[in-house]
């Protein structure tokens, strides 16, 4: 395992290159550009805002513009995530060519998609900082816990990526599984509603591995409070674990990718 | 440090044929099915095939060394295993040093991406660092020859555009050891002879070169030993003109034992006056006999003479339509014998005779035997080249500046014009 993350250190150019490839094709021919990367999160804050208006009505509450500021700052790690997963788990079939003639690391490209996806949401975080200055949240110390829950995101992001796009070069229906979890992922995921919502009960949801990430981040930076550490730790926790196992799992199937893509 | 750059100790590969699973519905029926007929499968699974069996060589430091064989025979399993893409099923390698592969040009090439940002990644993906590229940009856009479209999506490029810039980029890495496969046949006569060029310099500079090709051409210009396989199964290695030799005697059997040609050329011999020869003398006559059979009727054919060079480059064709002879029919079953006679007049070197079967009117190549012989040729005078002019010195003198005196030169024309390089 040390050799092999050597190797990896020994190919961190070609990481860069291939991960500053990923961003430029994407953005290339198109007239929004880097407008694309906000896109996403935009609709997604736009359809957490109809959702807490109708839960407004339904509580007889007015709707609070902290409400949707929370439900700002959870759309772009959910973005993320999402984009990160569903373009890592193709990264290995799209680059089937490089997968079967040349040698180096593979999981090179599913750690350059999601570095890719992580551009888009630096462009897009850039925005929400400049939405959240001027419709003034403030800030408190608790900002400082950001850098830690977006590690775990980032870690997430990669093990699953890794994971998910190993097991699509041998089953194309992981692909497909894939999809309709990231499609469905936003109702079980707390983005546009808050756990303490739901009650008790909503402590199952918690168990989700990017539950507890975006409500800790919603926690520190909107309502200024300390994440809740048990579930941080789970959610931290889970992030080695999903990065450590997908790199595992990645590094035992990679010897048979070149016969069965 | 030792002087094998590459070694292989009894290499295996085992594939397995047919369609792996490649989806959970397919998966659960294969393992249940497994559970219940384990010990059939295991017993006798034909769906498995041994794409190399026991390959051993070594090649050293600084040489070029080839790899010849007929379709199917595992050369693309080995440049596989080479540059590390697939592991072998037993047996072990070594490489030392930084290898690279040049093979299938341009297939990390991006076609949204441009020329330029394409230069930087190929470069990448084939092992280079930021800074070595930005070092060599310049010497590899000028190899190119498209410094015009450099800025231009990859997408617009013509197809020999881009396998041009694939092998600019490629054959600049400055590699230990290089792979190279059927990548030198590309863009036209003046791209290649700089493709060629450039290996040969790469190779003078120390690199070990391994070529893997069908062209026997390119194995015989580069290589001094070379391998063949045949099945997975090495046959031999030895110096090339004779693992050449050999490979050809290889497709002659295999030709000849086919039986959905019509007709075939079933031997080939040459003889001198007094009976089979393979040792001349320049300038002596030589008679070739070619005897073809045919399995069923075919119409108006020619019998083709041609003769190669030790590098399988041809050097004289003619035939016996082009004699004067006119074509010939055969009938299922007939036989046609037929003798060329020939004047050799060639330099001292090693020839293959070769023979086709051609229809000219609808130039249908019935069958083919390049190499089918092999004769050396010798000279009592010193001369290279392939053809021989039987040349004589008739007149050698000096006449001395002193003698002629200076006034044979007029003074300006003895002044030497600037843009002559001395």
């Amino acid at each position: 395992m040390k050799e092999q993350l050597l190797e990896l250190y020994k190919y961190r150019e070609l990481l860069y290159t291939i991960a500053q490839r990923d961003v430029k094709v994407r953005y290339k021919q198109s007239i929004m550009g880097f407008l694309w990367a906000i896109l996403m999160p935009v609709l997604i804050v736009l359809s957490g805002i109809v959702v807490r208006y109708a839960y407004a009505l339904a509580a007889h509450a007015p709707l609070q513009t902290a409400d949707i500021a929370s439900v700002a700052v959870k759309s772009l790690p959910w973005a993320f995530l999402v984009s990160s997963i569903r373009f890592g788990c193709n990264s290995l079939i799209a680059n089937r060519d490089l997968v079967t003639k040349v040698y180096f690391p593979k999981e090179i490209f599913p750690v350059a998609a999601v570095m890719a996806s992580l551009f888009d949401f630096f462009v897009a975080s850039t925005a929400l900082v400049v939405l959240l200055l001027v419709i003034q949240t403030g800030w408190s110390a608790y900002l400082l816990w950001t850098p830690l829950l977006l590690l775990a995101t980032v870690f997430l992001a990669i093990g699953t990526s890794m994971a998910v796009s190993a097991a699509s070069l041998f089953f194309r229906d992981v692909k497909f599984i894939v999809e309709v979890v990231l499609t469905f992922g936003i109702f079980f995921t707390p983005v546009f509603y808050d756990v303490r919502m739901l009650g008790e009960k909503g402590k199952w949801l918690l168990l989700n591995p990017a539950a507890p990430v975006l409500d800790g981040l919603s926690a520190c930076i909107i309502h200024h409070q300390p994440p809740q550490l048990p579930w941080l730790a789970y959610g931290l926790g889970f992030g080695f674990v999903a990065l450590f196992g997908g790199y595992v799992f990645f590094k035992k199937l990679e010897p048979a990718f070149c016969e069965s893509i | 440090m030792s002087d094998v750059a590459l070694r292989m100790e009894h290499v295996y590969k085992k594939y397995r044929k047919g369609e792996i699973c490649n989806s959970l519905r397919d998966l659960i029926p294969t393992l249940t099915g497994r559970i219940f007929r384990q010990q059939e499968l295991s017993e006798n699974d034909k769906r498995e095939f041994w794409a190399l069996q026991d390959i051993s060589f070594e090649v050293k430091r600084g040489e070029a060394f080839g790899i010849i064989g007929p379709n199917g025979a595992g050369k693309s399993t080995l440049l596989k295993l080479l540059s590390r893409v697939v592991k072998p099923t037993r047996g072990l390698l070594h490489v030392h040093g930084r290898l690279s592969a040049l093979i299938e040009l341009a297939a990390g090439f991006h076609p949204d991406l441009t020329g330029r940002e394409n230069v930087y990644l190929y470069g990448a993906i084939l092992g280079m660092t930021k800074r070595e590229i930005d070092a060599k940009f310049d010497e590899i856009v000028d190899f190119s020859g498209l410094a015009e479209f450099i800025d231009t999506p990859v997408k617009r490029y013509s197809s020999g555009m881009h396998a041009r810039l694939g092998f600019a980029v490629a054959s600049h890495v400055n590699p230990d050891v290089l792979l190279v496969d059927e990548v030198l046949s590309i863009g036209d006569a003046l791209f290649q002879r700089k493709c060629v060029d450039h290996m040969r310099k790469i190779i003078q500079h120390g690199a070990t070169v391994l070529f893997v090709s069908h062209s026997l051409k390119t194995v015989a210009d580069f290589c001094s030993q070379a391998l063949l396989l045949d099945h997975g199964h090495p046959i031999m290695k030895d110096a090339t003109p004779r693992v050449i030799t050999q490979y050809m005697t290889l497709l002659q059997q295999r030709r000849a034992a086919d039986q959905n040609r019509p007709v075939v050329i079933s031997s080939v011999t040459v003889r001198d006056a007094a009976g089979p020869c393979h040792r001349f003398r320049a300038g002596q006559k030589a008679w070739i006999d070619i005897e073809v059979s045919a399995h069923e009727p075919c119409r108006k054919l020619a019998v083709v003479l041609y003769v190669l060079d030790q590098s399988h480059h041809p050097l004289f064709t003619t035939s016996t339509e082009r004699l004067g002879h006119g074509s010939v029919s055969l009938g299922s079953g007939d036989i046609l014998r037929c003798t060329f006679e020939v004047e050799l007049n060639l330099g001292p070197g090693v020839y293959h005779p070769s023979v086709n079967l051609l229809r000219y009117d609808c130039e249908q190549l019935f069958d083919s035997w390049e190499a089918a012989e092999t004769i050396y040729v010798w000279s009592e005078k010193d001369i290279t080249g392939p053809v021989n002019c039987f040349p004589r010195v008739v007149r050698q003198d000096l006449s001395s500046a002193e003698q002629r005196g200076a006034s044979c030169y007029p003074a300006e024309e003895r002044e030497i014009p600037e843009n002559v390089n001395l």
